[in-house]
């Protein structure tokens, strides 16, 4: 199939298509709306359905109700409206209902701006909303990852009965670049448990309230059993030049993108330096960064955040290296140079933390 | 000889209702209903927040469990992928008119081809009894202890006058509970909800008035009589929107 140009928004939308999404939900929020303006002009005519909600809380529980009838079902939206459907993503992931959920971060807190920003990293992978539960959250790094990732989430939620969550950011969803769409059937898979009407068969119920604790707490560790499961299986990453480095860079998304420009820049210069990538950012991938920290290696994290990513990889270095940071905020993009010049701070200039 | 048996359309789970509460004939007129129209295998209920919380034990067809006030969210979200299934919620008046307002408003609006039964008791019941948005003036609740004033509180609000405004609504009407031959015309306005949308013509509500005796502090005989001399007067009963007249008239 020939490669199209195409803006990230629109990639994820198509691919979710493509993917057998059949139901839409949205409501508009910059730097979002393309993928809303592309479902409303697409999906109809494939043989689905687009609803503009009255807000996100109402959109994220017609996804609910959707998703509890077995349809593959999609909402979008940017950083305040995620927090509007958290009480609403809680309920999807206790449910276990399949489902995905794009996140076109834009910078906060509160109304914020509507420039890129990876200030949702603690909300997507640590909860977001209340009670113990997890999302499988996939960050894409490129136009062509925005829709790899989308068709990989519909068939991730299916197979685990669980909300995934593409978090990407304002960034790479306006950005256009060259995309070649998957050409697979998705991996559908029967949902007996679904509410499509009790015809011959006992009533399905779709529900999240037990509220009997012996019960509940059962149910609290059959979900935690199923997450270990997923990280188990569902880790993903990528490495760029780790293998003599001297200092690996983390990071996911727009910044991975500048900091493997700086890995360039910098081996040109002769310093060792590589970068670890993370794709799912949950289940988080520590068996590199584990692996990495042998004692010999120094951690740099780069984030569009104020110190977020950086706890996970401390986490999963375990104190075998100093970690290093840096970041920008409020919209603005680490650049190449300026990460540059932190390693060179770090690897020549003998810049401790 | 017609014997008086349980609806198909319940469960033969014990309700968990406090004596004097007017929710398990509202079930009832809801599962006879279902039963009588023949559409309970393609019938998916959707339970709310609230004292009917578990509504969907006690329904015996597919049913899904909202969060507090979207149920009608979680019924487009349903009624738009199985345009051919029947699809109703079973709503109180904290989730419906208070929390839930925007989704309920919305849901009319669009003529979302869905059935709404919403039971109004005037008070948050499974709370322990907190002013509801229909609370009456001068009712005492746990968060109005010396009664709702409208310097504090403003006023009860009449969802189904307010719904009725809205040109997605179909059917809209309001009945009650306190006596037989109410809970009889109470039983047909939900059945001819539910026909509304058999029908495709959009979004029926029927407002059911009902007791909380409990938290109202009264017995259960007393609190029908309170919300016949009280509720009834300050929420009247009746059509209020109903396209299906409207196009006789025409």
């Amino acid at each position: 199939m020939a490669k199209v140009l195409m803006k990230g928004n629109e990639a994820i939308a198509e691919a979710a298509i493509r993917a057998g999404c059949r139901a839409f939900y949205g409501y508009p929020i910059t730097p979002q709306n393309e993928i809303p303006n592309y479902m409303a002009l697409h999906l109809p005519e494939r043989g689905g359905v687009y609803l503009q909600a009255e807000s996100e809380v109402s959109a994220i529980n017609m996804v609910y109700g959707a998703a509890g009838c077995g349809v593959r079902v999609m909402t979008s939206s940017s950083s305040p409206g995620i927090s509007l459907k958290a009480e609403g993503i809680s309920y999807i992931a206790a449910a276990e209902l399949p489902c995905v959920i794009v996140n076109v971060m834009r910078c906060g807190p509160g109304l914020g701006g509507i420039h890129p920003s990876q200030g949702d990293y603690f909300q997507a992978v640590k909860g977001g909303g209340h009670g113990d539960y997890r999302l499988i959250v996939l960050a894409p790094g490129s136009v062509q990852e925005m829709a790899d990732l989308t068709f990989e989430a519909f068939d991730l939620a299916d197979k685990w009965r669980n909300p995934v969550m593409v978090l990407a950011d304002g960034l790479l969803g306006q950005m256009m670049e060259p995309v070649e769409f998957i050409d697979r059937e998705p991996q559908m898979v029967p949902k007996p448990w679904a509410t499509t009407g009790a015809e011959g068969r006992k009533p399905n119920i779709i529900n999240t309230l037990d509220i009997v604790p012996e019960s509940l707490e059962k149910r609290n560790y059959a979900l935690a059993e199923k997450y270990a499961r997923i990280a188990d299986e569902e880790t993903r990453w990528q490495e760029y030049k780790i293998e003599d480095a001297d200092l690996i860079i983390a990071a996911y998304g727009t910044s991975a993108r500048a900091a493997r420009s700086a890995v360039d820049m910098a081996r040109e210069k002769g310093m060792r330096v590589g970068l670890i990538r993370p794709i799912s950012l949950w289940p988080f991938p520590s068996a590199p960064f584990a692996e990495a920290a042998d004692g010999t290696r120094q951690f740099l994290v780069v984030e569009m955040s104020m110190g977020q990513l950086i706890e996970d990889v401390r986490l999963a270095v375990n104190g075998r290296g100093v970690v290093h940071f840096i970041n920008r905020l409020g919209g603005m993009v680490p650049t190449p140079p300026e990460i540059y010049s932190k390693i060179e701070a770090i690897l020549q200039g003998g810049e401790v933390q | 000889m017609r014997v008086f048996e349980r609806p198909e359309s319940l469960t033969e789970k014990q309700m968990h209702y406090c004596p004097g509460c007017t929710h398990g004939i509202i079930h009832r007129l809801t599962a006879e209903a279902i039963d009588q129209l023949g559409i309970r295998e393609k019938t998916i209920g959707v339970a709310s927040v609230g004292c009917s919380v578990f509504a969907y034990d006690y329904f015996n067809c597919d049913m899904q469990q909202a969060a507090h006030g979207r149920a009608p969210a979680v019924a487009t979200g349903i009624k738009r992928v199985l345009p051919d299934r029947v699809v109703f919620t079973y709503q109180g008046d904290g989730d419906l008119a208070s929390i839930g307002t925007a989704e309920i408003v919305h849901a009319a609006a669009r003529g979302e081809n869905i059935t709404v039964i919403f039971v109004n008791n005037a008070i948050y019941g499974m709370t322990s009894g907190q002013m509801a948005p229909t609370t009456l003036l001068g009712q005492k609740t746990t968060t109005t202890p010396r009664g709702r004033t409208v310097h504090d509180n403003g006023y009860p609000i009449r969802m189904s006058e307010l719904l009725a405004t809205l040109d997605g609504a179909a059917y809209i009407e309001r009945v009650s509970t306190h006596d037989p031959k109410h809970v009889m015309q109470a039983g047909k306005a939900i059945k001819k909800a539910f026909t509304m949308q058999l029908e495709g013509r959009g979004f029926a509500l029927v407002e059911v008035l009902s007791t909380c005796s409990v938290n109202w502090g009264l017995s259960p005989q007393e609190a029908l009589e309170w919300m016949r001399d009280n509720m009834v007067p300050y929420y009247p009963l009746g059509v209020f929107k109903d396209v299906t007249r409207e196009e006789e008239q025409a």
